[in-house]
């Protein structure tokens, strides 16, 4: 192999990349638009979840445990209503996702000890959010109820405390269950897909397409020259911007960074050669930029969008999908992503995930290398 | 001085490409030798691309085989490759990048070390007369100053050999006839130049040349020898009426073909000995006319007679 | 000639893209019945002119009437009364023979009663009669080019205009397209042909030579040769071309000297003069045998003759 040779087409590359104002836009500001829009922009938390009521009775029992909710930190009253078709309507126009409804002989109930029924009604549109809501006012009321439970023995002068079993949760890796931690650092996988798979997809197709790679290929240059030579600036734009992804997530989005920059370096590089090799693969068999682009934007950004669990947890697909899974490459980035920032897991332990990485680039890279020969037709 | 038979450079034989249901080169045959400018001419769809791709090493062909400068060029492509140039039909020249970087591209895949390569480039732009447009980006050259650029790429490794894949469609008169005097230059240093056209005038300028006609070779020869062999004679006659020429004229005995031109016609007769019994019948006719002349024949009057007389030769 | 008689004429028309004239104040006149060549190399102006002419796009200023229409006022009128074919025609690849006449002649507003008529000349003229359901991808070129010919007067216009027809044809298929277009012409119909390719203008009656957007010459194809060649052209046929051509090109009454094949054309004041001059100054430099003739000159001479500068001619090393 000539190192000339491979620097000449490197050094031509780069010029391009430089040079190509659409590209550079992509390369430089694409990943701090997608960081911004996945960090703020989406947001999965359930927090201060508006809920509209409805209290028919309005006594200092039911203030005390409309306050429950009003203390919790998921839900938000934000309004009371006077009338039932009031509380109906705010959910019809999204005002509220829970209604809460008390009924007019609340406390008298309470008193009398009889059972108390509360309604609540939820918007189900997203059934994800009704769910979690549902769990939440549930446990809610069950404190509640509880409460109401042990006053009533203490003041029969059942002083003893029954056997209570509570749950002490506590929340590792992302404490504050912010969702911001899980999601971007799955933004480089993205970031990675387009620099490394969309944008190389498109260089062999153009050559073919301006009339360039027919000369290129009368001249003394091999196969394997030209693949490296157009893949490496590609590479160290790459590891730049996951360096800069990083930054930003953890200085701006306050991401935990417990790993080793290492091993970030370390696994990206190896993904890195993965959508390298597939963008170099779908440019040669593409027969025009246009198809190479969408080819390669199908082979890696949707699935690492949507299969890769960078933000639709694998866990909760359907087992189908979930085997699907095991073969997106993406799904492995992400993984180790979330491992070396929010737990800190030494490179020794993140076999799991690397293993099947390098496997992929191997194959890939084999496969791409193979691809590209110096004839036509 | 003894003739000594001349060195082939570029040997072919029985070279054939078949692309789905089209023969596009059908056992081609033919040398080239050193120091020659050799035209490959023929319109659109005769073979002349898909030759030269065979010969630059690009595209393997079904059948048949080629040597230049010594090298099998089906065998051993990296070998041949290092000694030729080939210069593709839209140039190869890379848009976003200056004259400079074009340069230096091409003379890093040759392997050309940096000295020479500055020496070189320097005065092969003084001799195209682009010097001062060494930094400028290969996109905003004029068509003729592109043409010159892809030559000096092509240059830059002292090839021994060059192909050049209609090299001069479209350009301005003034710079094809600059485009040529580089290469009767490099013709007269020993480079070998396999050049396509399908501007049969632009043939006339070739030392050799062989015909094309789809696919098969019809003719090779220098142009001068082709013409003598053509066995007839070609008239111009300039008239006003040239419809009314052409309705008397066409069927009249020793024509065998009859083009009507801008101002006359054009006509191929069997001998140059017919003009007075042509003249003797056009004024039979009525036919004005201000001048009949006997005119060397084209390169286009031998292609058309020899498709339409099914007639070739090969040399 | 009065105005009636011209079919198309142009009077200081002017086409500007941003700061680059591509067509400078052009004026011509192109007479009924003509068939007319406008001649040039890629990027001087043609496919614009012809363009504005067609009524396709605005001139920056100045103006043209086609067939007794302003092209800028009345562009509708001028489209119905020409006809057009572009550059690598402009037909449908995927469509059968008959079907892109169809289309064509609808789009021409080829009345359905004279529609079938028209139809089966087109074929006949293009000699494509029992291949109309051949897919027009599969035709060689001269077939697509002889249909494009059809597709563009199917409405019969009195005036066409043709924009580079015969680029990389073969020269016989090329032949047949020029003789339809001269029995067009004996028919009436003006034609308005551009091309770069200097051998085709001589089968037009009258030329406009166009570089870089103005036009250099216009007139027969002989009269170019004779009026606009600046001398006479000399073919030198010697050994040793090359130093044959450094001494001439500084012989007295040389103009240009060029190499051209195995022999030198010489561009001098007076061939009859400068023929005995020349030979007994290339026989005094050593090199014998001479044979020097005059010959007439091609466009392409006439052409290099009106647009260079005399240049020193450079060397080009291998």
């Amino acid at each position: 192999m000539s190192y000339t040779r491979f620097l000449a087409v490197a050094r031509k590359e780069l010029v391009h990349i430089l040079r190509d104002s659409r590209g550079l836009v992509i390369v430089l500001i694409m990943p701090v638009v997608l960081l911004i829009l996945f960090g703020y922009g989406v947001n999965l938390d359930f927090k201060g979840l508006p809920v509209y009521v409805y209290d028919r009775e309005g006594s200092q029992q039911s203030q005390n445990f409309l306050k429950r909710f009003q203390s919790s930190e998921y839900f938000d009253v934000v309004r009371v209503v006077n009338s039932y078709p009031a509380l109906t309507a705010s959910l019809d126009d999204g005002h509220a996702k829970m209604g809460i409804v008390i009924p007019w002989d609340f406390s008298q109930r309470l008193g009398e000890r009889r059972p108390v029924h509360v309604q609540a009604l939820v918007d189900g549109t997203d059934d994800n959010t009704a769910n979690v809501l549902i769990g939440y006012a549930q446990a809610v009321v069950q404190n509640y109820s509880s409460d109401i439970q042990l006053d009533w023995l203490r003041s029969r002068g059942q002083i003893a405390q029954p056997a209570l079993v509570s749950i002490e949760t506590r929340t590792w890796y992302n404490e504050d269950l912010e969702s911001s931690a899980f999601i971007v650092p799955g933004v480089l996988a993205l970031v990675m897909s387009v620099i490394g798979a969309f944008l190389t997809s498109l260089t062999i197709a153009r050559e073919w397409e301006r009339g360039t790679m027919e000369q290129l290929i009368s001249t003394p240059v091999t196969p394997f020259e030209i693949m490296l030579g157009k893949l490496a600036p590609y590479f160290v734009i790459g590891m730049l911007d996951v360096t800069v992804c990083a930054l930003i997530a953890i200085y701006w989005f306050d991401v935990p960074f417990r790993g080793s920059f290492g091993a970030l370096l370390f696994s990206s590089a190896l993904f890195l050669i993965v959508v390298l090799s597939l963008g170099f693969y779908v440019s040669v068999i593409a027969k025009s930029q246009l198809a190479a682009s969408q080819m390669s934007l199908l082979a890696t950004f949707l699935p690492a969008f949507l299969l890769s669990g960078f933000l639709f947890s694998i866990e909760q697909m359907p087992v189908v999908l979930q085997w699907i899974t095991r073969v997106i490459p993406a799904r492995y980035y992400v993984s180790v992503l979330k491992k070396i920032f929010l737990k800190g897991t030494p490179v020794a332990s993140l076999y799991s995930d690397l293993v099947p990485l390098s496997l992929f680039a191997l194959v890939v890279a084999v496969l791409a290398t193979t691809s590209f020969h110096k004839r036509l037709g | 001085m003894t003739q000594e038979k001349p060195q082939s450079v570029i040997v072919v034989e029985g070279l054939t490409k078949r692309f789905s249901h089209v023969q596009a080169v059908d056992h081609l045959s033919f040398e080239v030798h050193a120091g020659e400018i050799f035209g490959l001419v023929g319109p659109d769809g005769a073979g002349k691309t898909t030759t030269l791709r065979m010969l630059a090493g690009i595209l393997p062909p079904d059948e048949g085989t080629a040597r230049v400068a010594e090298f099998d060029v089906v065998r051993e492509p990296d070998n041949a490759k290092r000694n030729l140039s080939y210069m593709a039909q839209r140039f190869g020249l890379y848009e976003d990048l200056t004259v400079e970087e074009n340069i230096r591209f091409y003379a890093d895949l040759f392997g050309v070390t940096r000295r020479e390569r500055e020496e070189r480039s320097t005065s092969l732009l003084q001799a195209a007369g682009m010097r001062e447009f060494r930094r400028r980006l290969a996109g905003k050259l004029s068509g003729g100053m592109k043409q010159k650029l892809a030559l000096v790429c092509a240059l830059i490794h002292r090839p021994k050999v060059i192909l050049l894949d209609e090299p001069t469609t479209g350009v301005d008169p003034v710079s094809r006839r600059d485009f040529w005097r580089i290469l009767y230059d490099l013709a007269l240093q020993g480079v070998t130049i396999l050049t396509s056209t399908a501007y049969l005038d632009e043939a006339e300028r070739c030392h050799r040349v062989a015909l094309l006609h789809q696919g098969k070779l019809l003719f090779c020869d220098t142009p001068a020898h082709l013409k003598a062999k053509l066995g007839k004679s070609v008239l111009s006659i300039t008239a006003s009426d040239s419809h009314g020429l052409r309705a008397e004229l066409e069927n009249a005995s020793g024509v065998s073909s009859l083009v009507v031109t801008g101002d006359g016609v054009h006509i191929v007769v069997d001998a140059a000995s017919r003009i007075p019994e042509l003249k003797a019948r056009l004024n039979k006719a009525s036919l004005p006319f201000s001048a009949i002349r006997q005119v060397t024949p084209t390169l286009e009057d031998l292609f058309v007679d020899a498709v339409d007389t099914g007639a070739s030769s090969h040399v | 000639m009065s105005e009636a008689d011209n079919a198309v004429s142009i009077e200081k028309l002017v086409k500007r893209f941003g700061d680059f004239v591509a067509v400078n104040a052009i004026n011509l006149e192109v007479r009924k019945g003509e068939v007319f060549g406008f001649l040039g190399p890629n990027g001087a102006g043609k496919s614009t002119t012809i363009r504005m002419l067609c009524g396709l796009l605005t001139p920056t200023s100045g103006g043209a009437r086609v067939a007794g229409y302003d092209v800028s006022r009345q562009p509708e009128s001028v489209r119905q009364n020409i006809g057009y074919m572009s550059q690598k025609f402009s037909l449908y690849n995927d469509l059968t023979v008959i079907e892109n006449l169809r289309l064509f002649a609808g789009l021409y507003g080829v009345p359905a009663s004279l529609l079938q008529q028209r139809i089966d000349w087109a074929l006949d003229m293009a000699n494509l009669k029992g291949r109309e359901h051949l897919i027009t991808a599969t035709l060689p070129g001269g077939w697509k080019q002889r249909l494009a010919l059809g597709c563009a007067v199917l409405h019969q216009p009195p005036i066409i205009f043709l924009d580079e027809p015969t680029s990389g044809v073969d020269p016989i298929s090329r032949r047949r397209f020029w003789d339809l277009i001269h029995h067009m012409a004996e028919e009436g119909v003006t034609v308005f042909v551009t091309t770069h390719y200097m051998e085709e203008a001589e089968y037009c009656n009258r030329l406009a030579l166009i570089f870089r957007g103005a036009i250099a010459a216009v007139g027969t194809p002989s009269e170019l040769k004779r009026k606009s060649m600046k001398g006479e052209l000399l073919s030198v046929e010697c050994e040793a071309l090359g130093k044959a051509a450094e001494i001439l090109q500084s012989a007295p009454g040389v103009m240009d000297a060029a190499v051209f094949g195995r022999a030198l054309h010489l561009v001098v004041r007076d061939a009859t003069a400068a023929i005995p001059q020349l030979e007994k100054h290339l026989v005094d430099h050593g090199l014998g045998t001479v044979l020097i003739e005059k010959i007439q000159p091609s466009l392409e001479d006439v052409f290099v003759s009106l647009t260079s500068a005399a240049d020193s001619g450079k060397v080009w090393e291998s």
